[in-house]
C-alpha cells in the first residue's frame, strides 16, 4: 500500500480554504424585499432571472409568490461566447431575449452588468426596459470595486433581507466598475426606485418602469 | 431446509382444487395473503424500463411507470404515472405525466400534475408546467417554470412581503436616495 500521511494533512489543511471560497457568503440585501413588494401586488407576476437555475430560487419564487419564472442564463452564454467572434456581445444582447414587450413583472440580473463592456450593458438594459411591465421592476447589483478576475456567482435568496452569494464558475471575468451616471444612463426609460450601498460594496438599484409610460 | 422451501414456494402455485375440507381451510388463508403478495409483484412488474439502445420516434402512451434510458423524439404521455428519464436518456419530446424525474437530457416542454424534479446532472431545456418543481444542484435548466395552480394562486405559505408590507415609494432620484443609504447600510 503506497500511503502518505503527510498528503492526508496536506489534504485536510486545503479543504478548508477551498470549502471556504465554494460555500459563499450571506450578505443582507436592502433592495429585495422591495422587488418582491413589488411582484405580490401583481395577478401571476412573470420574473425573469438574468443568473443561472437556482433551485430554491426557482421554490422560492413558484411555490410561495406563485410566480411564473422565465430562466435566461446571460452567464453561461457569457462564458461560452468565442472571444474572436465575428459579432461582439453587445450585438448579440440586442435580440438574444426573444421575448414580448412589456410582458415581464420583474427581472433580477444580479451582477450580471459587472461583467459587461459599456457598449452591452447599454444593449441589454435597453431590451430589458423594453420587456418590462409599465410598473414593472428590475434589481441589479453593481460593483464599487473593478476587478481584472472575477469569477461568476450564482445568488440564492436566503430569506427576503438576505442572499447567499457563491462563485460557480472555473474561470474569471474582467469585471467593472461603472459610474452611478453610467448606470442609470444605461435603463433611459425606467426610475432608480431604490439604490444602496452595501458594505460589501455592492450597490443595489431597483429601477421602476413608469406606469404611463404604458 | 428443502421441505421448509417448498412450503413457502408453494403459495407462488397455481391453487389446485380439492374437495378436502381439512385442507381447503389453510388454502383459503394462503389464498388470503396471495392477491396483496400478487400485487406487490404485479406494481414491481409495473415499472417498464426501455433501454439504452431502444429509439423511439412518435407517441408513446402509457397507464403504468415508465423509465427510458433510450432515446425517444416525439411526444409521451402517462397522465396517472410517473415518468423518469434515466441517466441515459436522451428526449427530444412533449412530456406529460404525474410526475417526472430526470436524471438525463430532455428538449422539449414538461407538464406535471404532481411534480417535476430535475436531480443533478439532469438537463431541461423547455417550458415546465407543475404546481411543484425540484431543481437539484448542478442540474442545468433553460426556460420557463410555471407552478401556478388553475385554482389560483400556488402559495403556500406566507408572502415574505405580506409578513412585513413595504410598498415601494414612487421614483426617486438617487441623488436624493444618497442620505437615506447611509442610514440603511447595515
Amino acid at each position: 500500500m503506497l500511503w502518505d500521511p503527510r498528503g492526508k494533512e496536506r489534504s485536510e489543511a486545503a479543504a478548508p480554504a477551498a470549502a471556504l471560497a465554494d460555500a459563499g457568503q450571506t450578505f443582507p440585501t436592502k433592495a429585495l424585499r422591495k422587488f418582491l413588494a413589488s411582484l405580490t401586488l401583481r395577478d401571476s407576476p412573470v420574473l425573469m432571472d438574468l443568473g443561472p437555475v437556482v433551485g430554491p430560487n426557482v421554490t422560492f419564487f413558484g411555490e410561495r409568490l406563485g410566480c411564473k419564472i422565465i430562466l435566461e442564463d446571460l452567464f453561461g452564454d457569457l462564458e461560452r461566447y468565442p472571444k474572436n467572434a465575428e459579432t461582439p456581445f453587445s450585438q448579440y444582447l440586442k435580440t438574444r431575449l426573444k421575448h414580448e414587450e412589456a410582458s415581464v413583472d420583474g427581472i433580477l440580473c444580479w451582477n450580471f452588468f459587472d461583467f459587461l463592456d459599456l457598449a452591452s450593458a447599454q444593449a441589454l438594459a435597453a431590451s430589458l426596459t423594453k420587456l418590462l411591465r409599465p410598473d414593472g421592476a428590475v434589481l441589479a447589483f453593481f460593483t464599487t470595486v473593478g476587478v481584472p478576475d472575477s469569477r461568476f456567482s450564482k445568488y440564492s435568496i436566503v430569506d427576503e433581507d438576505s442572499v447567499k452569494q457563491r462563485p460557480y464558475s472555473s474561470s474569471g471575468k474582467k469585471q467593472t466598475a461603472f459610474q452611478n451616471r453610467d448606470i442609470i444612463r444605461m435603463f433611459e426609460g425606467l426610475k432608480v426606485a431604490e439604490s444602496f450601498l452595501l458594505k460589501t460594496n455592492v450597490r443595489e438599484f431597483l429601477f421602476r418602469k413608469p406606469a404611463q409610460s404604458a | 431446509m428443502w421441505k421448509r422451501d417448498e412450503a413457502v414456494r408453494q403459495p407462488a402455485q397455481p391453487a389446485v382444487p380439492t374437495n378436502d375440507v381439512a385442507a381447503a381451510a389453510p388454502a383459503a388463508a394462503a389464498q388470503a395473503v396471495r392477491p396483496a403478495d400478487t400485487m406487490k409483484s404485479q406494481n414491481a412488474r409495473d415499472v417498464v424500463n426501455i433501454g439504452k439502445s431502444v429509439v423511439i420516434k412518435g407517441e408513446l402512451n402509457g397507464s403504468e411507470d415508465l423509465t427510458i434510458e433510450g432515446h425517444v423524439e416525439g411526444r409521451i404521455e402517462l397522465r396517472d404515472h410517473v415518468l423518469t428519464i434515466g441517466p441515459n436518456g436522451k428526449i427530444k419530446a412533449e412530456l406529460f405525466a404525474k410526475s417526472v424525474v430526470v436524471l438525463g437530457e430532455v428538449i422539449g416542454n414538461v407538464s406535471a400534475s404532481e411534480k417535476v424534479d430535475i436531480r443533478e446532472n439532469g438537463s431541461v431545456e423547455g417550458d415546465i408546467t407543475s404546481p411543484r418543481v425540484a431543481i437539484a444542484e448542478g442540474a442545468h435548466f433553460r426556460g420557463s417554470v410555471d407552478m401556478a395552480n388553475k385554482g389560483g394562486k400556488a402559495a403556500a405559505g406566507p408572502r415574505p412581503a405580506e409578513s412585513k408590507p413595504q410598498p415601494v415609494t414612487g421614483p426617486q432620484p438617487v441623488a436624493q436616495q444618497q442620505p437615506q443609504q447611509a442610514q440603511k447600510v447595515g
